[in-house]
């Protein structure tokens, strides 16, 4: 590339070699000659015309030269035999030891990554029938935005369609093997699968609309029947061999919920009867799985500032960070976020007995220093990180616990604060929605508050993984009944109460008991290694435009290099987006051996991958990655994957592979089994 | 990629140009002089994408109604207002989804994607190798040839490649880009409220067999498991399914199998079709099969069959390529099983003999008389004329010369070809021929000369034909279809699987409730006999050839460049798509035993008045009749609950009713 802008710099400067200024004179000459009766008034005139004209010459030669260098180059490389090495896949390694297709397999995306179409729209959408408005090029939003906004939000009562707009999921594997061109989700993972013999009639994507509750998924589509009857369909037809399910991601919960909703009888679910999942299922490899929710999805929820969202990088890259139209496009994506139901059921479970009081939390000792330590070390020389080496401070441990309980606490972390009741300011003054127009536009429900509340919002200080729900009922409080009829937070006393047979509790897994299916496996695969976000730092912003979300994370608030305090966001183990603890957690301890929320006993694993980020440029998003997304890459979890699909138990894989903490930090969190 | 590194670049090379404008200001007269060749063309090309872009970007940067207004308002200024489509009418009408819909596309318009191949097809994998923009067929042809062929002993995937058919709406939705085969119907359907989960494409490998479909991909299983589910979430609503060309024989096959135990069929029990279907609404179908198949297995001659123009625009007719493309054409289509569904069936008794055919006296130029309707008289004189010299020998499928076509079977000699002997291997040596697998090449010279000797061919000798010269082929299809006529229906080997798709051999499911329509285009002459001759001989060639010159006495004349041409869609004469329907299931008949209902519409073929109307509104071609306005109004009319009499029973504009008269059936 450099060799490239070097050569188009020589060869530009080139024509203006030729100006020479006897050429010029020469040439003046000659016009006088010519034309002599023109006046001095004309030829001003000409000569600037002509420089205009000359600068646009020479940008057009320019961008020809541009065009043509760039197809010569790319007809070299697509004439050029593809004769590059390319590093031995391991479906290609598993065929030639020969394994083979046994088990079909079902694969369930997680939110955002699946696909959306449009089948009924307002006429701004006209010419948009079944193209996609989620996934692929996302050509709309900057074409047509506010269609595509009106088009995409939902409606805030009722979590499903506005009238007169149809949104649907593609089904197939093209839902979402690329969520736009070139940025795999499940794409690699497929095309090793293939290679040692599945194909459409073993390979089902579970898609649905990942903007639903899970339960308006099948009131509206009927997803989880379509699911249902695939599962039940392919095990039939593959000489009933029962299947591997390998959900992703949100996939997690709304596989768990499928298992609950097959079993139940039929009003609420499908009446399968309470063998069905021991019947079907050979396996759950559940990949980065949110079983206990996400910290991310508080604050995106709250103040739409998820920094490291998939949507929010591939839709608006850039853009979110710009100043200029960031406070235009914040409120636009808090507000068609805030009309999404699945949001909500990524929002923490289990309250401050999983994931810490003001006081404390089950991390308590984690090191961020020491997470990348063990991360690099046996890897490289740490060239990458020899800043943190080099001050030598590395051996040198404090012993500092950090307050990861406190999910959100607006002040710097140093200073004492008191504990808060937070149900006191939801009980407060009567809303005064201001009565701005341009306000009123843009639905976010901060522009009912008033500043009094916003203050004690603020006053409170700190809110915990319970109280964090008391904010957002108090911010959002019509998000929050939806999903109140939607989803569940807490953990169950009784198991048996009957009041546990509502949909709403059968996606957490700390509310739920665990199909009656002994032989059955789950598996917990994530990696492990990277920065993920736990907590943060709020402050008030400043300006009190109408249009502004009055909560904001306090960037400028770090700590010291070994802290785990970055940018006012307090970070732990984790893949990114889920934190060891809700990926691990379950499998861990929660389901590990009989306990109340797996009474038959599965036997459940926990495999962790160490993040190794792509060694160059030319490595893509890498075949060792940890990252959330990146991981459907990784070719020792595509092998684990295949080896399970193709037959293999547990322990012909290796059974646990743990490399964090999540055995330590699962002792610390006292739940009754 | 290129656009978006131009204004990253752009700031960089800002800074030259003012020093550069101010010197350069009268050097830009004399700049074709000092300025190369190459730099005029970089200029030039720079010019040309800078306006390109320039334009793009203001297209894009309109907002996409006015764009769309503009488009519109040009397109009426034209063509006189649009005709609102009838899934908006209708939806004003208070018309809504009911039933969930199922489509069953028919040959070759279903896409197929490689899950499997040799080296030579790396990086495909997933991508469609049939249907698209067909770039690989450019860009590789050999190993595309070798991806799409199948095996030609077993009739399945050769080792070590697996094509697949796409799943999904979007399988067939378009054939190639902007070439819509269901895609028009489907947004009609949408307008009321149909959507994916009401919707379904059946979509199936059109390469092999239809039991074969089920046995390697469990495709049949995949249909009734989709049925059923849909009826399920629909409240209980039977589904209404759309078969299109050979997807009406697919479905005759599906509907036997899904009825019949388990180990060869669905066993879904004697009552599932009553259960589960609402309405056949059967688009094109080729229930009788299509002449044209017998030219396409013959002699790789179907003209317009959807392949040939699809692969190979231009390309087939040419003398430079013509032997090699038709013979691999041949080579390919003969390992497609598929293609043998759609040999003529019913024998002599529904295509005529030497000396009869139904459509005897059908008279080619009808359409003049309606289009030109002052010289009526004239025409009506001229036509009398032709009666009697053109009395055309439709049963005569295949003739050797056009005397043998026209004279008197009394004037014909035929000599028998079945028990002739093949004689030498003619090609046996040679290597290039044997990479084609025609079967022709061991046919030597006398057995070519005996089945020229024979003449004369009607549908049922067509088929020993094509034993003779065809052997290996005919075993597979002989194991998977079946071409006669039941004499006893009740006969236990109608129980295999072979006589599925033949409606003649079948009986059709006790499902009094159901209703089967036969929606047909009529108008446009369709190939029906052919004039054969033998071709020139040469190292490795196909040996027999249509007589293009063969043409019948004035214009008016049915026969042209060696092919009679009677009424029909383009693709499937009357005869076939319509005959079941208006006879041999009309009212209780052994092929219907329990009496179901059968409607007939036909949709008169209208061609598109301009070239912006596209493929047209109102036409009646074998494909494109799936944009016809009144064809989509009865499907989302049925759909939405209508039965046949609510639709107004049968529309017909040919003479299929007087044909059927003359098909002497024992019913």
């Amino acid at each position: 590339m450099p060799l490239l802008l070097r050569l188009r710099k020589l060869l530009f400067s080139q024509p203006s070699l030729h100006y020479t200024p006897t050429i010029t004179h020469i040439n003046e000459h000659q016009q006088h000659h010519k034309s002599l009766t023109t006046t001095k008034k004309n030829n001003n005139n000409k000569k600037k015309k002509l420089s205009w004209r000359s600068c646009i010459d020479c940008y057009c030669w320019f961008v020809g030269y541009l065009c043509t260098t760039w197809w010569l180059l790319l007809l070299l490389y697509t004439a050029l035999p593809s004769a590059l090495p390319v590093l031995e896949s391991p479906g290609h390694r598993l065929k030639h030891e020969g394994l083979h297709a046994h088990h079909p397999v079902v694969l369930v995306p997680g939110i955002v990554t699946g696909a959306l179409e449009l089948w009924e729209g307002r006429p701004c959408a006209h010419g948009l029938f079944r193209q996609r408005l989620w996934g692929g090029s996302f050509s709309e939003i900057l074409k047509r935005p506010l269609c595509w906004l009106e088009h995409m939000s939902l409606d805030n009562e009722t979590g499903m369609d506005p009238p007169g707009i149809r949104v649907r999921p593609i089904p197939g594997l093209v839902a979402a093997d690329y969520f736009t061109p070139g940025y795999f989700v499940w794409a690699v993972l497929i095309e090793n699968l293939a290679r040692i013999g599945y194909e459409d009639k073993n390979l089902h994507m579970a898609t649905y609309d990942w903007r639903l509750s899970f339960h308006n998924t099948e009131v509206r589509d009927q997803s989880l029947s379509i699911l249902k009857s695939r599962i039940e369909l392919m095990v039939r037809t593959n000489g009933d061999r029962k299947v591997v399910v390998v959900p992703h991601s949100m996939g997690v919960l709304y596989f768990l919920h499928f298992m609950k909703w097959v079993e139940a009888p039929a009003p609420f679910g499908s009446g399968g009867g309470p063998d069905w999942c021991a019947k079907h299922i050979k396996a759950i490899i559940n990949i980065g799985p949110a079983f206990l929710g996400v910290p991310k999805a508080v604050t995106s929820v709250f103040s739409a500032e998820t920094k490291d969202v998939a949507f929010a990088r591939a839709v608006f890259p850039g853009l979110l960070n710009s100043n200029l139209l960031g406070f235009q496009t914040l409120p636009h994506i808090l507000r068609i976020a805030r009309t999404w139901d699945s949001m909500i059921s990524l929002l923490p479970k289990g309250g401050e007995t999983i994931w810490g009081n003001i006081d404390w939390s089950p991390e308590g000792v984690y090191h961020c220093d020491l997470a990348k330590r063990k991360l690099i070390a046996p890897l490289f020389d740490d060239k990458a990180f020899s800043s943190n080496r080099s001050d030598g401070r590395i051996g040198f441990r404090i012993e500092e616990t950090t307050n990861y309980g406190r999910m959100i606490s607006f002040s710097s972390p140093s200073a004492k604060l008191s504990t808060c009741g937070s149900k006191e300011h939801v009980k407060s003054t009567q809303t005064i929605p201001m009565k701005s127009s341009a306000c009123r536009e843009t639905w976010t429900k901060f522009n009912d508050m008033n500043e009094d509340q916003i203050r004690s919002v603020a006053e409170n200080k700190v809110y915990t993984a319970r109280t964090v729900h008391d904010l957002l009922r108090f911010v959002a409080p019509k998000l929050m009944q939806r999903a109140n009829a939607h989803f569940s937070y807490g953990i169950a006393d009784d198991l048996d109460d009957p009041k546990y047979s509502h949909y709403k509790y059968w996606s957490n897994p700390l509310e739920t008991k665990l199909p009656d299916a002994p032989e059955m496996e789950i598996y917990c695969y994530y990696g492990v290694g990277i920065p993920t976000e736990r907590s943060y730092v709020y402050k008030l912003s400043q300006s009190s435009k109408c249009n502004n979300i009055p909560f904001q994370i306090d960037s400028s608030v770090d700590g010291n290099e070994r802290d785990c305090l970055r940018g006012g966001v307090y970070f732990v183990d984790g893949d990114e987006s889920v934190p060891s603890i809700s990926a691990g957690f379950m499998c861990a301890k929660g389901w590990r051996g009989k306990t109340r929320f797996n009474p038959s006993g599965l036997p459940t694993y926990v495999r962790e991958y160490w993040h190794r980020p792509p060694s160059n440029l030319l490595g893509g998003r890498g075949k060792e990655s940890g990252a959330h997304v990146d991981i459907l890459g990784n070719a020792a979890i595509i092998e684990d994957i295949m080896r399970v699909a193709a037959g293999a138990n547990a322990d012909e894989i290796g059974g646990d592979q743990i490399l964090s903490d999540i055995m330590k930090i699962s002792e610390h969190i006292k739940l009754h089994l | 990629m290129l656009r978006r590194r131009k204004p990253e670049k752009k700031p960089e090379q800002e800074t030259p140009p003012p020093a550069l404008a101010s010197v350069s200001v009268p050097a830009s007269t004399t700049r074709p002089a000092r300025w190369s060749c190459v730099d005029t063309c970089c200029w030039l090309i720079g010019w040309i994408c800078v306006s390109w872009w320039v334009l793009l970007f203001l297209y894009h940067a309109a907002p996409a109604s006015l764009t769309q207004q503009v488009t519109e308002a040009v397109t009426e200024a034209i063509t006189g207002p649009m005709p609102d489509p009838p899934g908006s009418r209708l939806r004003k009408e208070g018309v809504t989804a009911r039933h969930p819909v199922v489509f069953v596309p028919g040959i070759v318009t279903g896409g197929l994607e490689l899950w499997e191949g040799r080296p030579c097809a790396e990086g495909l994998f997933r991508k469609r190798l049939w249907g698209g923009t067909f770039g690989e067929v450019y860009k590789r042809p050999s190993c595309w040839m070798e991806h799409m062929s199948l095996d030609n002993e077993t009739g399945l995937d050769p080792p070590g490649i697996r094509v697949r058919p796409v799943s999904g709406l979007v399988a067939a939705d378009y054939f190639a880009a902007g070439y819509f085969v269901w895609a028009v119907l489907i947004a009609n359907l949408a307008r009321i409220g149909y959507e994916e989960k009401t919707m379904y494409m059946a979509s199936y490998d059109w390469r092999i067999s239809f039991q074969n479909t089920e046995a390697r991909d469990q495709t049949l299983s995949r249909i009734k498991s989709n049925i059923e589910l849909m009826v399920a979430t629909n409240g209980g609503k039977k589904a209404v399914v759309i078969p299109h060309s050979m997807g009406v024989l697919y479905f005759l096959h599906f509907m036997k199998w899904v009825e019949a135990p388990s180990p060869m069929g669905g066993g879904g029990g004697s009552d599932w079709c009553a259960r589960h279907i609402k309405a056949v609404m059967n688009i094109g179908g080729p229930f009788l099969g299509v002449p044209k198949a017998v030219a396409g297995l013959f002699s790789a001659e179907a003209k317009d069959v959807a392949v040939a123009r699809a692969i190979a625009p231009g390309v087939l007719d040419s003398d430079l390529f013509g032997l090699q493309t038709l013979l691999h054409i041949m080579h390919l289509s003969r390992t497609w099983d598929s293609t043998m569904s759609m040999i003529p069936k019913g024998g002599d008794i529904i295509w005529g003999g030497l000396d009869w055919s139904p459509e005897e006296g059908y008279d080619c130029n009808d359409k003049s008389k309606t289009d030109n309707v002052p010289h009526a008289s004239e025409d009506f004189q001229a036509r009398v004329d032709n009666f009697h010299l053109n009395k055309v020998n439709y049963g005569r499928i295949i003739s050797f010369g056009k005397d043998i076509a026209e004279t008197a079977s009394s004037n014909i000699e035929r000599i028998d070809f079945r028990d002739a002997v093949k004689g030498n291997n003619f090609a046996h040596l040679n290597a290039s021929c044997h990479d084609i697998w025609t079967e022709y090449h061991e046919m030597g010279w006398g057995g070519i000369k005996a089945v020229a000797d024979y003449k004369s061919y009607t549908a049922s000798d067509f088929l020993d034909l094509l034993h003779f010269v065809a052997p290996k082929m005919m075993q597979r299809g002989d194991a998977q279809f079946s071409y006669g006529i039941a004499d006893d229906l009740d006969d236990p080997k109608y129980k295999h699987y072979k006589y599925w798709s033949n409606p003649l051999e079948t009986k059709l499911p006790n499902a009094p409730d159901m209703e089967i329509y036969a929606l047909y285009g009529v108008g446009i002459p369709t190939e029906r006999a052919y004039v054969y001759k033998l071709a020139q001989p040469a190292e490795c060639y196909i040996p027999f050839q249509i007589d293009t010159s063969a043409k019948g006495g004035n214009e008016n004349s049915c026969l042209k460049s060696g092919v009679y041409t009677v009424d029909g869609d383009e693709t499937v004469p009357v005869l076939s798509a319509g005959f079941m329907c208006a006879k041999g299931w009309r009212g209780k008949t052994r092929f219907n035993p329990s009496g179901i209902k059968t409607f007939i519409r036909e949709y008169d073929h209208a061609p598109p008045a301009n070239f912006l109307e596209g493929r047209g509104t109102q036409s009646g071609a074998h494909v494109d009749i799936m944009g016809n306005f009144a064809l989509i109004e009865d499907i989302l009319r049925v759909a939405a609950g209508a039965t046949g009499e609510d639709l107004g029973g049968d529309r017909v504009y040919s003479n299929i009713f007087t044909w059927s008269e003359k098909i002497n059936l024992q019913l």
